[in-house]
């Protein structure tokens, strides 16, 4: 590896075991500044767990993780999130009862201050906090593309706009890494095309983003990288049309003509 | 700019504003006509209403079921008897004793909040059941060996509140009005109650309140959103009992006496029931939720017996019995017919509505 390669994320021999079973078995991988990053696998490969113990909800059993160049040590969610790193959910997990813009001033929390003395007297300082606050999150919303839908309730939303909608929340966090959770699970094939144009958007705006999905055709035309995990292990990691060509994803996709 | 309180918008409703006010500075001298006792009822209503809103904050906001709520109450209520009595002899005024009664159980809810911060729904409201009882048997038992609390005796002499030359404790004539003790007290809970409401509103509409919401929206969104849902849970505990620890404070001044037997698990029960008829979360529907269960049961006092006499010329029910048997009624139908309370925050409104339709 060449000193030019601005690497981000940096996990090595991340493992996590449940009970009898090893979800994630010495899964290592780098993520590059300004890439997009696909991980993809059959279901029950780990992806998702992989996500989980990155952004701070499980704890790993073992292994290293580096990001921007600091240790990620065993932390909790809140503060990966401060670190930099946003995420969303498979299965979308908005603030239902509240308005699309509510959820995204909450994304906010973490880039702000304003404690219950300030609320309380609404002092100088927590009125221009909260005109912040919303300002941005209008922005988000617009570069989304939901912003006609600021006052709905974020369940009224149609599952396009949710998924967008959570895009926002995890972008008010300003952060480094964006890990997106199949963001394109249960949309048809326009939506998936403008969250494909959105993906890219966020790219060429400087963000990097992790991606888990399992629409390949997706992937493979959106990210720079794909890593590949089968039973809790890597088993290859490359540009996507050195990873189509793999035999072991071959294999771990198709199975073997003995199987 | 939206408003999340409801309010009524200033500019179109002045008038109704303004009628509102001068009824509501009025209505003791009209109570005191009908009797002090209704100047009584109405205050210790408007306590319930405080109590209410600070439930609101742990409940309504952060979505966090606490069955202890009365035990915060009751923290005030004793440190405001403790200063403020000849028990210890110590006598302080009650513009000192008030901040300090709202801190101590603003502690004690953060103590509460630290164990139950992993628990949810059915574990929560027992653990919480728990607090409130353990704080009431505390008071009931702190006489031995040092007395402290005076066990089940009470305190009693508290001091009222003095401002100046004006004493609570006292009837005072002005401007050929008579102000009994009872109406200086409302007068100072009404102020007390204004400012509650307006630190309500504030605090829903700011970052922490909506990191509560959040919380009890979605607690694992919420903390992958950056909110570290340990503290901000703790907050609104806190919160909540610093508003139970103020209305506590004024409950022994006005009563001038407490003891143990104010702080059961009833008293919980009710606060949360104002709270959750009047509609989770909105400011005003909890404000109606206390006013309208603080007064059912003592209208159903007054009224239960003359209208047995009058419609079947005797008793057939004793009066007690037939009043809770009425009120018990009066809130199943509530929850029956408005599920989300009779004033519900638009958000729980729409999410009831949801519910009763699957």
């Amino acid at each position: 590896m060449t000193a030019a390669i601005d690497v981000l994320l940096d996990a090595s021999g991340i493992g996590k075991r449940f009970g009898g079973v090893q979800a994630l078995k010495d899964v290592s991988l780098t993520i590059r500044r300004g890439e997009i990053y696909g991980l993809i696998g059959p279901n029950g490969a780990g992806k998702t767990t992989f996500f989980n113990v990155l952004t701070g909800l499980y704890q790993r059993d073992g292994g290293q993780i580096s990001f921007d160049g600091k240790p990620l040590t065993l932390e909790s969610p809140h503060t990966v999130a401060a670190a930099g790193i946003a995420r969303t959910f498979q299965n979308i997990r908005l603030f239902g009862n509240m308005t699309a813009m509510e959820n995204v001033m909450v994304g906010r929390h973490v880039k702000t201050h304003a404690g219950v003395f300030g609320a309380m007297l609404r002092t100088k300082s927590e009125r221009a906090e909260e005109a912040g606050i919303r300002r941005r999150a209008e922005e988000l919303l617009h570069y989304v593309g939901v912003a006609d839908h600021a006052n709905s309730l974020a369940r009224e939303m149609s599952y396009g706009d949710q998924r967008r909608l959570e895009i926002a929340r995890a972008l008010a966090t300003e952060p480094k890494l964006l890990a997106l959770d199949e963001p394109a699970a249960g949309m048809n094939a326009t939506e998936t095309g403008a969250l494909r144009t959105l993906i890219e958007g966020l790219r060429s705006d400087g963000l990097t983003v992790l991606l888990i999905e399992h629409d390949v055709k997706l992937v493979m035309g959106l990210c720079d990288r794909v890593a590949v995990l089968d039973y809790g292990q890597k088993i290859c990691e490359d540009i996507p049309s050195v990873v189509r060509a793999n035999p072991k994803v071959i294999e771990a996709y198709i199975g073997t003509a003995n199987e | 700019m939206r408003t999340h309180l409801n309010l009524p918008s200033i500019k179109g409703n002045v008038l109704p504003m303004v009628l509102l006010a001068i009824a509501l500075i009025a209505l003791p001298f009209a109570l005191a006509l009908v009797g002090t006792a209704w100047v009584r009822i109405t205050n210790f209503a408007v306590l319930f209403v405080l109590l209410s809103l600070g439930l609101n904050i742990v409940v309504g906001f952060a979505g966090l079921l606490d069955l202890g709520y009365v035990a915060f109450f009751a923290v005030g209520a004793y440190v405001y008897a403790l200063l403020a009595s000849p028990h210890f002899g110590i006598h302080l005024p009650f513009w000192i004793i008030l901040p300090i009664g709202a801190f101590v159980a603003c502690i004690a809810g953060a103590v509460l909040g630290a164990p139950t911060l992993k628990l949810r729904g059915d574990y929560l409201a027992i653990v919480t059941l728990g607090f409130g009882e353990i704080v009431r048997i505390f008071m009931n038992n702190m006489s031995n060996p040092i007395n402290i609390t005076n066990g089940p005796k009470g305190i009693a002499q508290i001091d009222p509140f003095q401002i100046g030359p004006i004493d609570f404790g006292k009837s005072d004539l002005l401007a050929g009005l008579n102000f009994s003790g009872p109406i200086k007290y409302y007068y100072f809970l009404m102020l007390a109650l204004m400012l509650v409401v307006v630190i309500n509103g504030r605090l829903k509409d700011s970052r922490i309140g909506r990191a509560w919401v959040a919380i009890r929206e979605d607690e694992v969104a919420a903390k992958a959103s950056g909110i570290n849902t340990r503290n901000i849970k703790l907050l609104a505990f806190a919160m909540g009992a610093s508003f139970g620890g103020l209305s506590g404070g004024m409950f022994a001044a006005i009563q001038g006496f407490v003891s143990p037997e104010s702080f059961v698990l009833n008293e919980s029960i009710m606060i949360l029931a104002m709270v959750v008829l009047g509609g989770m979360g909105n400011i005003f529907g909890v404000i109606a939720g206390a006013v309208l269960l603080s007064f059912l049961p003592e209208i159903l006092r007054y009224t239960v017996e003359p209208v047995q006499m009058a419609v079947f010329g005797h008793m057939w029910i004793d009066p007690e019995v037939l009043r809770m048997l009425i009120f018990g009624l009066a809130l199943v139908l509530t929850m029956r017919y408005r599920p989300a309370g009779l004033w519900p925050e638009s958000r729980h409104r729409r999410e009831m509505t949801v519910v009763a339709n699957k």
